[in-house]
């Protein structure tokens, strides 16, 4: 089915080869950074984590929200979402990827990675996220495939890809559920020790990944011949927005549990992100629109004219993307840094080539993207035929 | 003669009539012979040339200060057991509990019962401080990079050629 | 009848794995085990449980130079803003942000926060407070390594094996005391005086103080505590006739967020 994707239009083409070229540049960067470290990026020894994790962090949200898809089609029989699991899965599929690449890219001895196998510490979330990130990438490759190979040939997909199926419902959110325990097991950190660390990544997740799918959706239907279909991605947008509703409603508990606890410990690092702390306040304005938006953009939501309407609901569906990155890629990272155990603020900020170097890992899933979705809509194209 | 083309999803019927030959093949033969060309490209710039066999040298103002010339381990066990011995020492000294060696330990007890610290730098080397002429001897021949120099600091001191034993 | 693509491909496979599995059990069966035995020097220092009490009414800006300096220099902590030569120069906002430190000072409102009173005795605010890990007995950075490259002791310390660990910087993360630094570059560029006796790092990895378990190995003091000629004392928490035990008995010491649960073995009579 690959030989899919060696053939397109001209337009496929150059959208493969300007990927590979974002790819090229951030691989030379990364080549920098295997030479001078980490020290080309803008991390510090009080910002010990910086823009790869938090990649990371958003990307395993998206994964995760595959399971929006098969979940209704596979537990519930709703029919009209067989059309789209396979973009759901693929998109699953791309976003592991690049969560893996994002991990490799961010460690500081990439060479020694195989000691987290060699060495397996059940007590440290770390080894968990990574079984569980790659169990997930292999579940997604093998069921994804497995029923696309299925469909072309017009056969049913054999018994075990659906027990394969049904282990990937509890095991996608499993994977954002043990990232959130990343941040929310860690004592000194006040801004993530919160019980609904997780719960907040699974509904910022279930926002951003759908309505990410809903994107990817239309423009499938604008540039190929294949429509996902108006009520799969009028389902989808009602999945969209009670899950950024949640995610609205999530943030307001945090911001009552902290201030009017009053305990200075958390309210320090709302205080930083939102207002600024004796003069630092680089993200301030990030954070507000992050915020402001995602209200904005659940309260629109709610409309069904809004919904309905396929361009305004692009439109919401960016903004719920574009803000929930923030608030999980920038916020959450350099909240839970700032200030520091001390009470110091180092400020943080991506350096060039720490963006360019991202940039080059986000192609690569873009990559992966359009080569699988390419797959898949010529095998429903074919079978359409 | 038609023969049924058949995979694990069905029967398709006829398998279709193509001829037999090599095709694309102005493509296929050139790159054929340019993977051919990559895949050999290291043996390339060492055609002709003849390396010479490794030299060690022994002859270190602390070892020619020694009375009985021996080294922690008899020679044959430290060649073919040195890199062994060394990671040993490493895990013993570093990592004393998963080993079950003592708390802290610092000394090895060679196998004729002689106390040495368990040191690459404060003990290997102190001996062999002459990095260059002994351990790179061997290790540049069969191109092994052991990656203890990154942090462990070498005290080199050159010797004079001549002596290698 | 040839073979089709797909049985070619599972015997291929079956045979790669037969034959990868064939030579790991060949390696597992095989003869020449070397098993070092590696034993304490019989001057080593023991404990079960070390601890250190640092008494900063004897300690001033000079006893805390005095004690970091000889930590940084007999285990070459490499330091940003002085590199050995012109071309290693860094900005300096970039030397502040990634520079490495095992044992600093500093002010008590950020060596406790959480404690903080706006009525604190003069003296206490001007006081270089001495930090450092602390040897938690209960770590959250041991908890969290992925591949146990710090781990703890059966003598509390909370030691680094510096060739496992794979810069992942969870143990930073994990840290409630900022104790732990990491290599962003090279380091070696940045060492003025090597003591040629002591590893440095190389870059990509985690470092802190590690209760200097090379000189207790040799039966002698950690090298702050020497520094500091008379002001840190340093020893077995459950011995109690230790010097720290017996600090502790006759002066109220506090530690640094005990609160938080880990159990930190560093105190501060203040």
């Amino acid at each position: 089915m690959l030989e899919n994707a060696l053939v397109g239009t001209k337009r496929y083409y150059g959208l493969l080869a300007f990927l590979l070229a974002l790819i090229g540049i951030g691989s030379f960067f990364y080549l920098q950074q295997l030479k001078l470290g980490l020290s080309i990026t803008g991390m510090s020894r009080d910002v010990s984590w910086g823009f790869y994790i938090a990649q990371f962090t958003y990307l395993v949200g998206v994964a995760a929200s595959a399971v929006m898809v098969v979940l209704p089609y596979y537990l519930h029989n709703y029919k009209a979402f067989s059309r789209i699991t396979i973009l759901g899965e693929f998109l699953a599929v791309a976003a592991v990827a690049m969560c893996v690449t994002f991990v490799l890219v961010d460690m500081g001895r990439p060479d020694r990675v195989f000691n987290v196998f060699k060495y397996p510490t059940p007590n440290s979330v770390m080894f968990w996220d990574i079984l569980v990130l790659n169990g997930y990438l292999l579940l997604n490759i093998v069921i994804g495939w497995n029923v696309l190979e299925c469909e072309r040939h017009s056969v049913p997909p054999p018994k075990w890809v659906k027990v394969l199926t049904y282990i990937s419902i509890p095991w996608a959110p499993s994977i954002h559920t043990v990232t959130a325990f990343l941040y929310a097991g860690l004592p000194g950190r006040g801004y993530w020790l919160t019980a609904i660390m997780a719960p907040r990544f699974l509904s910022s997740a279930f926002a951003a990944g759908p309505s990410l799918l809903i994107l990817l959706a239309l423009l499938v239907r604008k540039y190929t011949k294949f429509d996902p279909g108006r009520e799969q991605i009028q389902t989808l947008a009602k999945i969209v927005t009670y899950a950024i509703l949640v995610n609205v409603f999530f943030f307001f508990c945090e911001i009552f549990t902290v201030f009017y606890s009053q305990i200075p410990d958390h309210m320090l690092h709302f205080q930083y992100l939102f207002a600024g702390l004796h003069g630092f306040g680089k993200l301030v304005p990030w954070m507000w629109f992050s915020i402001g938006g995602m209200t904005v953009a659940a309260i629109l939501m709610v409309f069904p004219k809004i919904r309905k309407n396929e361009s305004t609901l692009a439109l919401t569906c960016g903004l719920i993307v574009i803000t929930t990155y923030i608030d999980k890629g920038l916020g959450l990272m350099t909240g839970g840094f700032v200030p520091s155990p001390m009470e110091k603020i180092t400020e943080y900020w991506p350096t060039a080539p720490e963006a360019l170097i991202t940039l080059g890992v986000w192609s690569i899933g873009f990559l992966i993207i359009t080569v699988l979705y390419k797959v898949a809509v010529s095998v429903k194209e074919e079978v359409r035929a | 003669m038609a023969e049924e083309y058949k995979n694990e999803f069905g029967v398709f019927g006829e398998r279709p009539k193509v001829e037999k030959k090599l095709y694309d093949a102005k493509y296929v033969i050139p790159g054929l012979i340019i993977f051919l060309i990559l895949v050999t490209l290291p043996l390339w710039p060492n055609l002709g040339k003849t390396v010479p066999v490794p030299q060690p040298s022994l002859a270190t103002p602390a070892i020619e200060k020694m009375k009985d010339k021996k080294c922690v381990e008899a020679l044959e066990f430290m060649r073919t057991n040195h890199m062994r011995l060394l990671i040993d020492w490493r895990d013993g000294v570093v990592r004393t509990d998963e080993k079950g060696a003592t708390q802290g330990g610092r000394e090895y007890v060679a196998t004729d019962g002689k106390r040495y610290t368990a040191s690459l730098s404060n003990t290997c080397l102190e001996c062999h401080s002459n990095k260059t002429q002994f351990c790179d001897q061997c290790h540049n021949y069969v191109a092994v990079v052991p990656n203890c120099w990154g942090c462990h600091i070498i005290k080199e001191q050159q010797v004079a050629q001549g002596g290698a034993k | 009848m040839g073979i089709n693509r797909r049985e070619f491909i599972r015997i291929a496979g079956l045979s790669t794995l037969i034959g990868l599995g064939g030579k790991s059990a060949w390696e597992i069966l095989a003869p020449g085990e070397v098993d070092a035995a590696i034993a304490e020097k019989p001057q080593a220092l023991k404990a079960t449980r070390w601890a250190m009490v640092i008494d900063m009414r004897k300690v001033d800006e000079q006893v805390a130079a005095r004690c970091a300096q000889a930590c940084h220099l007999v285990h070459n902590v490499p330091d940003l803003s002085h590199p050995m030569e012109a071309k290693d120069a860094l900005p300096p906002e970039v030397a502040a942000r990634q520079q490495l430190k095992w044992l600093w000072t500093e002010q008590f409102y950020n060596a406790f926060p959480g404690d903080e009173q706006e009525h604190l005795a003069e003296e206490v605010k001007a006081k270089p407070f001495m930090v450092l890990c602390n040897h938690c007995q209960n770590p959250p950075c041991v908890r969290v390594c992925p591949t146990k490259a710090t781990f703890q002791r059966e003598d509390g310390i909370v030691m680094m094996d510096m060739h496992r660990c794979i810069g992942c910087r969870f143990c930073m993360a994990g840290c409630p005391f900022s104790a732990r630094s990491f290599n962003w570059r090279d380091p070696r560029p940045y060492i003025k005086d090597e003591n040629k006796d002591y590893p440095t790092r190389e870059i990509g990895v985690v470092e802190k103080c590690l209760f200097c378990v090379e000189r207790l190995a040799v039966g002698l003091m950690p090298a702050c505590v020497e520094a500091s000629q008379g002001a840190m004392a340093f020893g077995d928490l459950n011995d109690p006739k230790s010097q720290v035990r017996e600090w502790l008995r006759a002066n109220f010491a506090i530690r640094r967020k005990p609160y938080l649960g880990t159990n930190p073995q560093v105190y501060y009579i203040v």
